[in-house]
């Protein structure tokens, strides 16, 4: 189902989370917001599910808002940041919970909960107690016990932040699977643009309670619609220029030495990381804005940087394709 | 301990050495714990294996009316269960346990509704942490004054012509005096209650401040209504705690005689009331054994709660 949030507006006192945004999901996409800490966007997810009140605007799930309506009315199913398992019920139970609730016979439900269990891999586990499994499992677990009911909307809140890097990878890969065999919209809060890019349909960039950008991952990528996205996102230089607007340039478009055309200015090498297939280079330079606590980096392909190897404290002229400089809004 | 240092047999002279010292190294650390270990122990000896053993030893005792004779017996026992065996007409001990009884479930059922309503309400309905650390002083307070004054206070409200009587009959309510809301049962279970909630609130409260609020959304998030979180999430996450306030509450109910004492007028039987009535007649062996018996079933009691909850593993 279509997901809209039309000026949706979260107080707290005075203090303002979420202010004022705008933003469609269509039915079936994958939406990431994605932030920093304390940009609004669990505040977001959870008006959307009807786990926090509605300051001003409005959420519509289908064709209707849904004001004051619980999550079942909304047909909206949350997964929380720590699982929230209820550790007195067994695999089985705990996601046959919300039929129990319905009024669902035992048989039927423990057969739902069973069928819902093998698709998440979990059915040979159905027996045991949340607290007798790892993190990756007792995840599957909340997942199962979210999609049981069949909801139109599925509400994610950081569901890979508390797995290992592994794990996690993995687990993302499932969740795309999942999302494209079911067909439900996914809404997905996290704080890692890596995990945006890989799973989302639609990125939603948000800083301050406000959305920065709302795009396909490679829209955002190629054209950051703000400084701000650029920075979060990462693989951007910010560059100021003589007439002083900036641009974001992709750390993989600069070019150094004699390649670095007739902008180029010069900059001191002031790290150099090697990253297997890449070298990251960090440049500091007078004048574009690469200072201090936020250098300008260079991806350098590994061999071409075997061919030239850079020393700490050197200077040699730094440019970038023309065509690669993507001019930010405010 | 011992394993680890014994296999240790040198080849070489330092080696030795060093496995000594480790040796004396050892010793030394397992004598400094059982030191650390000593004053609880030391405690517990003086304060409850000592006098425990010596009842039981007591009950075993024989007596008249003016000594106590240490030769073997079971007559003590004898003399508990007199009569018992007569299956038509109750024994003056049956009868005396099941008024105990019948006042322990009152007494639990009523704590258990108060307790866990006040500790459910100062774990999910109050936010911040000073306001519950507030009420729950407020549930301290009659625990600033001693249990007798708190039981005796309650005498000129409910007496005859106490102030309940004199303001349902001042209103209007009623013609004649409401003659049992004093000395009589519903004043012990009143006074027990009185007493003894805070031993329920408590612990439950401990338990429920416990329970993750994200399971409580999650309730919620799967459409049940707040009774239905309640009985299917609260409830059972809240066990542990109404256990332990519930072995509180039986324990100080089944050996309460003051109580029984002052809210029934002196006139209601109870186990700890025998057990009272035969030490200041100074028949200790009697008294003794009756106390053998009390702790027993007590015991019986809790082994069959810890049945139905595995305390250990709640907590």
């Amino acid at each position: 189902m279509d997901v809209e949030l039309i000026c949706l507006t979260k107080r707290y006192g005075n203090t303002v989370a979420v202010d004022g945004i705008d933003l469609k999901v269509r039915s079936g996409a994958y939406c990431c917001l994605l932030g920093p800490s304390g940009c609004g966007k669990t505040t977001t997810l959870r008006m959307i599910g009807g786990h926090e009140t509605v300051s001003g605007g409005d959420v519509v799930i289908g064709p209707r808002a849904v004001g004051d309506a619980t999550p079942a009315e909304r047909g909206t199913a949350m997964m929380f940041q720590s699982y929230a398992l209820f550790p007195h019920l067994n695999c089985r139970d705990n996601v046959a919970f919300s039929l129990k609730m319905r009024g669902v016979a035992k048989a039927e439900r423990r057969a739902k909960a069973l069928a819902m269990l093998d698709l998440v891999q979990m059915a040979h586990l159905a027996e045991r107690l949340p607290a007798q499994l790892s993190g990756g499992q007792q995840q599957r677990v909340a997942l199962a016990r979210a999609l049981v009911t069949g909801p139109k909307v599925l509400l994610l809140d950081e569901p890979l932040s508390a797995l290992d890097p592994f794990l996690r990878v993995r687990m993302r890969t499932e969740l795309k699977r999942l999302q494209a065999e079911l067909g439900i919209t996914f809404i997905h809060v996290t704080h890692s643009q890596e995990e945006a890019m890989a799973l989302s349909d639609i990125v939603v960039v948000m800083n301050g309670g406000r959305i920065e950008q709302a795009a396909a991952p490679r829209d955002v990528f190629e054209r950051p619609a703000t400084a701000f996205v650029a920075r979060f996102i990462g693989g951007h230089n910010i560059i100021r220029l003589p007439d002083a607007t900036e641009v974001a340039v992709r750390a993989d478009r600069m070019r150094l030495g004699p390649d670095a055309g007739p902008e180029a200015v010069p900059a001191r090498v002031v790290s150099v990381e090697y990253q297997g297939t890449s070298v990251h280079v960090g440049f500091e330079a007078d004048g574009v804005g690469g200072t201090g606590a936020t250098p300008l980096t260079a991806v350098i392909d590994d061999a071409a940087y075997a061919g030239h190897p850079l020393a700490l404290g050197q200077t040699v002229p730094l440019g970038w394709d023309a065509d690669a400089a993507h001019r930010l809004g405010a | 301990m011992t394993d680890i240092a014994l296999p240790a047999i040198a080849n070489t002279a330092t080696e030795s050495a060093s496995t000594t010292s480790l040796t004396a190294k050892m010793r030394r650390r397992r004598v400094l714990a059982y030191l650390q270990a000593a004053p609880m122990a030391l405690v517990f000896l003086v304060f409850f294996v000592v006098p425990l053993a010596l009842t039981l030893i007591v009950s075993f005792w024989s007596y008249n009316e003016y000594e106590i004779i240490p030769a073997f017996t079971v007559q003590n026992y004898i003399d508990v269960f007199e009569g018992c065996l007569n299956t038509a007409d109750a024994c003056t001990t049956v009868r005396t346990y099941l008024s105990t009884l019948k006042f322990c479930a009152l007494t639990w059922a009523c704590t258990l509704v108060i307790g866990f309503t006040v500790a459910y309400f100062v774990a999910f309905h109050v936010r911040s942490k000073t306001m519950q650390m507030a009420l729950f002083l407020v549930c301290t307070i009659p625990f600033w004054t001693s249990n007798v004054i708190r039981m005796i206070s309650w005498i000129p409200l409910l007496g005859r012509n106490g102030l309940v009587n004199d303001t349902l009959m001042g209103l209007g309510l009623i013609r004649a005096p409401i003659e049992g809301l004093l000395y009589s049962d519903f004043s012990v279970v009143l006074a027990f209650v009185h007493l003894n909630t805070v031993f329920m609130i408590v612990p439950i409260f401990n338990s429920m401040a416990r329970i993750d609020r994200s399971l409580i959304e999650a309730a919620y998030d799967s459409g049940a209504t707040g009774w239905q979180t309640l009985w299917n999430v609260v409830v059972p996450l809240a066990k542990p705690g109404i256990a332990i306030g519930s072995i509180f509450v039986i324990t100080l109910v089944m050996g309460d005689f003051v109580t029984v004492g002052v809210m029934g007028g002196q006139q209601i039987a109870s186990v700890g009331k025998v057990i009272q009535v035969q030490m200041s007649a100074l028949q200790l062996p009697a008294a003794a054994a009756n106390a053998v018996v009390l702790l027993g079933a007590v015991m019986l009691m809790i082994v069959a709660m810890t049945r139905l909850i595995d305390l250990r593993k709640e907590l």
